[in-house]
């Protein structure tokens, strides 16, 4: 069903496989409703969670599908690992395959890692989050909650809020929401909008109310301080004062715009507490979504069988 | 590689000679005999002579390559001044300047001599750069006096941009007392930050961080005022954006102490080249756009950049085996460099094939002051001969270097060394 062997990126993707996915999602997430929420999908199979960089909730969202699918799983994590001892990447990447494994799911915090691993390994990659690249799966979990909320993606209008050059979700969501027909305004500091970005089909604007009076849905950016070099915006007090998603500047709002956030969020900075905490925002959706869309892309990539859901 | 020592008499015979000095074709023969010129145009073999046949190949001076890296001493993993040698020969190049950037940097009379000793017995002539500064530090200038009589052609940071404004005016004024070019690795360390690419769409597509443009051309600007105020000899290495190449044109209106290069990965790769995060082609300064490349192509025809350079730079697989941000800037360049450049100039740009030599033997030369009418009778014999028109792929097997971080492998390249001449022995390449 889908012909792409690895997920790297949402850049190029065919669009085909972003429906493909999210409609098998929802078939997991009635699944996931189940009292008993296990199926034997894929049963044998053998899947590495390969952590270069700290994560939570993409981990533990990863594992989680896996274990509903009946994968067996190992999770490393660079902190407990050989990458201490010197080992280099491709000598640690191909011992881990030598134990015959399907499947590497892979965080790192350099851009291109995950195309650089397929070129070691034969098992099938999924990107986890590539530094600054991409995070595909983040921005499917994305857009099947706006298909969720909409019951469509093409002509909706979303913005994009925050540190768009340190964000990889920022990246991949663009990616798969133009090539699925959304239109997509960026929108923080100047500071913060990469180069040439207006060519990869997406509008940039500074002005936050009108991008909140113009969309449909926006999806708020975490602040990302540990990537911040020095002075990129002034101060936390100036970036919610001209950025922020606050509850003042919700209500000025009369229309019912959905706020995103694909987490962990800086409450009081880049969102309010009582917005992220609203009846408006499907944030926690997004989260079983995140579980549902990634034992879609685990099936479908590593070939589980259609009757075993 | 077979270096072979040259008979007492050598007739190089029916080839096309070019003479980039007198700027003319001779349909002819070039007699070398006891390892010197003896005699360039309608000359007959003595008794005995070894002929090389020439026939549909052009014969013209060694190339001259004022911008390597052969490591020696420190990383001598990555290239000695022996195997860096054999690359060179490779790729018809028959003069070489190398970079101080070893280890230890090359910042005294003591190392440059060491650099000029062990040069003696390579196969070919190396020539050593000097920094500019203790340690390639940019706080206190080099005792370039005493560089320069052991041999020091050029004085340069390298790699390291000179940043502090006020030390490269001291070097500038220093350097040009003792009538030596600077070179500075012209790029705002500030404006380039943590780029490891050219910053456009593409590095923005692959997360990378970009190094724009500006970085180098604001530099550009202020070495060329700093030259002008000093009336001093200022050469800028590797020039690769379009900006950079409208400032040299401006200053070379009125200021002709400025000399400038291209290497050759500038002028055959754009930045969409990177776009599966190659390693290969991660270089300082970056690929910079097609925009930016066919300006360097013009710059090239219109004398605003007066050379090629490679820029060669060898590194281990390991070290560019790793993540794009994590590996090393350079990649090797001696070997692919005449098929590279006939390539984009001459067959795809339509530059004359002698205006092409003159970039990679005259022109460099003359910035170095080397000696340049290498066929005037009695000179040690320096020649290069090519076959212009032939298509080849560029393999693995044809890198000599010790290292064989090329982006070039696999690339169909036109126009081929077949013979490199130099230090009374003769390659076949």
């Amino acid at each position: 069903m889908i012909k792409e062997k690895h997920l790297l990126g949402l850049e190029g993707y065919p669009a085909e496989n972003i429906e493909t996915i999210i409609e098998t999602a929802f078939g997991f997430r009635e699944v996931l409703e189940r009292p008993i929420k296990k199926v034997p999908s894929l049963q044998g199979k053998t899947i590495v969670n390969l952590f270069y960089e700290d994560s939570t909730r993409t981990r533990i969202s990863f594992e989680l599908a896996q274990k509903r699918l009946s994968a067996d799983t190992v999770n490393f994590s660079a902190s407990s690992s050989s990458v201490k001892k010197g080992e280099s990447f491709k000598d640690t990447v191909q011992n881990i395959e030598a134990m015959k494994i399907d499947a590497i799911v892979m965080r790192h915090p350099y851009p291109g890692a995950p195309l650089h691993l397929t070129k070691f390994v034969d098992a099938v990659v999924i990107n986890a989050g590539d530094g600054t690249h991409e995070h595909p799966t983040q921005a499917i979990l994305d857009i099947m909650s706006l298909k969720e909320h909409f019951g469509k993606i093409k002509g909706l209008k979303i913005g994009i809020i925050g540190d768009i050059l340190h964000s990889r979700v920022a990246l991949s969501n663009i990616h798969g929401l133009t090539s699925l027909g959304a239109e997509v305004t960026l929108c923080g500091p100047a500071t913060l909008i990469p180069k040439d970005i207006e060519k990869l089909g997406v509008n940039v604007s500074y002005n936050i109310d009108e991008v909140m009076d113009w969309a449909d849905a926006i999806n708020v950016l975490r602040i990302q301080m540990e990537r911040m070099g020095v002075g990129l915006f002034p101060s936390t007090r100036e970036y919610r004062s001209l950025f922020g998603i606050t509850h003042e500047r919700l209500e000025r709002h009369d229309k019912k715009l959905v706020i995103m956030h694909p987490g962990p969020m800086n409450r009081g900075v880049e969102i309010d507490s009582n917005v992220a905490d609203s009846s408006q925002a499907i944030i926690l959706d997004q989260v079983l979504n995140g579980v549902a869309s990634r034992m879609a892309i685990l099936y479908l990539l590593l070939g589980g069988k259609q009757e075993a859901v | 590689m077979k270096i072979n020592k040259l008979n007492k008499n050598v007739l190089l015979k029916n080839g096309t000679v070019y003479d980039p000095v007198k700027q003319k074709i001779i349909n002819g023969n070039v007699l070398i005999t006891n390892g010197k010129i003896n005699g360039v145009g309608d000359i007959k073999a003595p008794g005995g002579a070894e002929i090389i046949d020439c026939s549909g190949l052009i014969v013209t001076h060694g190339f001259c390559d004022i911008h390597a890296h052969f490591r020696e001493p420190g990383r001598e993993d990555k290239e000695t001044l022996q195997t860096g040698a054999k690359a060179a020969l490779a790729g018809g190049f028959t003069r070489v300047c190398v970079m101080p950037n070893t280890n230890p940097p090359l910042d005294d009379p003591e190392s440059i001599r060491f650099i000029v000793e062990k040069s003696d017995e390579t196969p070919i002539y190396i020539h050593p750069i000097g920094a500019i500064t203790k340690g390639q530090q940019g706080k206190e200038i080099a005792e370039m006096g005493a560089m320069k009589t052991e041999g020091a052609v050029a004085f340069s940071d390298d790699g390291i941009p000179l940043q502090n404004a006020y030390v490269m005016r001291l070097a500038l004024e220093y350097a040009g007392m003792i009538n030596v070019p600077i070179i500075n690795h012209a790029e705002d360390v500030l404006l380039r930050n943590e780029g490891v690419m050219n910053e456009s769409v593409i590095s923005t597509k692959l997360g990378l961080s970009g190094n724009p443009d500006i970085a180098e051309s604001a530099m550009v600007q202020r070495d060329l005022q700093i030259a002008q105020s000093t009336n001093s000899t200022l050469h800028i290495p590797h020039v690769s954006t379009k900006k950079s190449v409208e400032a040299i044109k401006k200053y070379k209106s009125v200021f002709q102490k400025v000399t400038a290069e291209v290497t050759p990965h500038h002028l055959y790769f754009n930045d969409e080249a990177l776009i599966t995060y190659n390693t290969n082609l991660k270089v300082a300064p970056p690929i910079r756009t097609e925009d930016d490349r066919k300006a360097l192509i013009t710059a090239l025809s219109d004398g605003t950049v007066d050379c090629i350079a490679t820029d060669h730079a060898p590194h281990t697989i390991e070290e560019k085996e790793a993540p794009f941000d994590l590996a090393p800037f350079g990649m090797i360049g001696l070997e692919s460099c005449f098929g590279a450049v006939n390539k984009i100039l001459v067959k795809e740009n339509g530059m004359k094939i002698e205006s092409l030599i003159d970039l990679l033997t005259i022109k460099p030369r003359k910035i170095m002051e080397f000696e340049q009418d290498l066929f005037a009778d009695g000179t040690p014999v320096e020649i290069t001969i090519i076959d212009p028109k032939v298509s080849w792929t560029f393999t693995k097997d044809d890198i000599n270097s010790r290292s064989i971080n090329s982006p070039y492998i696999g690339e169909e390249l036109f126009g081929k060394i077949i013979y490199t001449i130099v230090k009374g022995s003769v390659v076949k390449i």
